[in-house]
């Protein structure tokens, strides 16, 4: 009788090998709380030693859409989007939302070396639990953005349009929960990409359009590679329908929400499998 | 004779590790700093993929009511080993087979840093798969036993290496692990919290719990262990019963005393 065989007959089982995906959903289902708790402390923690605390939650994109504001609305000048503070702060919002999810889900394994040396749990509520603190953190800049929109379009924006948001930022969720998965075990393999991280997410910055208008590209060249990589782009759409809700003059295309729903299932269900299949991997130290 | 004496192969196993390799591969330049003074710019510095063998091909059977104790010099590979076991380094080669998933606790073990003492409780007891009623009803047991009720609320970064070493093991000793291993945590303790924690881990031990515990003081080995594994340089060199290996060991390093 092999080793394998002795051990296998005494009910062992192989320390180390990689559940069924369906076994891990499960698994990773019950230790939810530890996601949300890790969430929630987690932004707690990054506040904790400065003395303004959780109003940096607010503070800082609101000074960066300031900050943007003032920049490109005097670069932009005369070709400034229409009704151009909504449209900033909906985009720059939005985006720090996916940005956020992307960077921190690309640190979520290798940041968190020593919880996941010490413990055992599905790894997946790592990056699952980056997605979470960044949703915890969206929460009050949407209030922010509120206010914003009330100041500059009066009391009569408020429309029912307004609740689209929620299957909207539900959507928006899953889609960076599938970015998160993907980025938290790329950087596992090639941790170099950690430094390229900044210019990817400025690359995204630029072709989303969050500070200008990317609707020239369309009617003037609507058959240029630009403008169907652009329309191919996500998180293009994610503003777009965004401000097609809440800000005046711009208007939805149903088109947008078919791609929205296509990428943001279609990455989750991607990432799942791409980061579970590399599960027993993490905490190498390679 | 098959009534009276239980054979080895009788025993039930809890952990069979054959055949086990580590082998970690780290990027260095493989050049010593005190040499770079001669030659080469800032290009020529490439990084190699080194090969470093940590664990060579061993091989032991743990059987049901056993607490071994793992000895051996610093850098042997007693870690490295510990961590395996528990599935978080995997092998190179070869396989570890567990009656359940091995729970390690070890000194680098480090959750939030920045979190009070009593919210690293209930993360640490929520990702061992604690129930969040559960594990809130436990977070003033634990911090009684870690012995820093009055520092609980304070964040951990401003804990002492024992006092954090303390809460990590009350934390994992909090449940009952079906194997835990212990690496070196009780080494940074002071006396009193050592026989508390030597106490649970008996208890422990008596609930049909296998524990191995890594350490190199050979008083809390004799303490706690029935039987002595002793790793030298990757390799097993001895297996068996404690005062033997010990002694073997005590010869090995040029020691006299257990300590």
């Amino acid at each position: 009788m092999s080793t394998e065989e002795y051990a296998l007959s005494h009910g062992l089982k192989k320390v180390g090998a990689r559940p069924s995906l369906v076994k891990y959903v499960r698994e990773a289902i019950t230790r939810f709380d530890f996601a949300y708790t890790l969430a929630s402390y987690g932004n707690e923690a990054s506040n904790a030693k400065s003395r303004l605390g959780s109003w940096w939650n607010i503070l800082l994109p609101t000074i960066q859409a300031a900050t943007y504001g003032l920049i490109f609305g005097l670069i932009l000048g005369a070709s400034k989007p229409n009704n151009f503070l909504p449209f900033l702060f909906t985009g720059v919002f939005l985006f720090s939302y996916v940005q956020g999810s992307f960077t921190n889900g690309a640190g979520s394994i290798v940041n968190r070396a020593g919880l996941v040396r010490s413990l055992s749990f599905p790894r997946v509520l790592l990056p699952l639990s980056v997605v979470m603190s960044q949703t915890i953190a969206l929460f009050p800049q949407l209030l922010v953005l509120g206010v914003i929109l009330v100041a500059v379009q009066g009391f009569g924006s408020i429309t029912l349009g307004w609740l689209m948001m929620i299957p909207l930022l539900a959507l928006m969720f899953v889609f960076n929960f599938g970015l998160a998965m993907i980025m938290a075990r790329v950087t596992v393999h090639v941790q170099d990409l950690n430094k390229l991280v900044p210019f990817i997410t400025r690359i995204m910055f630029y072709v989303s359009g969050v500070f200008f208008s990317l609707d020239k590209i369309f009617t003037t060249n609507p058959d240029s590679i630009w403008a169907k990589l652009i329309q191919f782009n996500p998180i293009f759409d994610f503003l777009n329908l965004a401000r097609g809700y809440l800000v005046r003059g711009y208007e939805v295309r149903v088109e947008e929400w078919i791609a929205v729903i296509a990428w943001s299932f279609g990455l989750a269900v991607l990432g799942l499998i791409f980061f579970w299949s590399a599960e027993e991997r993490y905490g190498r130290e390679d | 004779m098959a009534a009276k004496t239980k054979t080895v192969a009788e025993r039930n196993p809890v952990v069979v590790v054959d055949n086990a390799h580590i082998i970690y591969k780290v990027l260095a330049s493989g050049r010593r700093a005190t040499r770079g003074l001669r030659g080469g710019g800032l290009l020529s510095k490439k990084m190699e993929v080194r090969e470093v063998h940590a664990i060579k091909g061993v091989t032991f059977t743990i059987y049901e009511g056993e607490s071994v104790g793992i000895i051996g010099s610093n850098g042997s590979g007693k870690s490295s080993l510990m961590r395996a076991l528990a599935g978080l380094t995997p092998l190179s080669s070869g396989a570890i087979y567990a009656f359940a998933r091995p729970t390690l606790l070890g000194v680098g073990a480090v959750l939030l840093p920045d979190l009070s003492g009593e919210k690293n409780i209930l993360l640490g007891g929520l990702a061992m798969g604690f129930e969040k009623q559960d594990i809130n009803s436990r977070v003033d047991s634990i911090a009684e036993f870690a012995g820093l009720e009055e520092f609980v609320s304070y964040p951990m970064r401003t804990y002492s290496s024992g006092m954090s070493a303390r809460l990590r093991f009350a934390i994992a000793a909090s449940k009952d692990h079906d194997i835990l291993i212990i690496d070196e945590a009780l080494a940074v303790g002071d006396q009193e919290f050592r026989n508390r924690a030597e106490a649970r881990m008996r208890e422990l031990h008596q609930n049909a719990g296998t524990v191995f515990l890594v350490s190199h003081s050979m008083k809390s080995i004799l303490d706690t262990c029935t039987r002595v594994i002793w790793i030298e340089k990757g390799e097993l060199r001895m297996d068996g019963e404690p005062k033997k290996v010990i002694n073997a060991y005590n010869k090995f390093v040029g020691s006299t005393t257990i300590d």
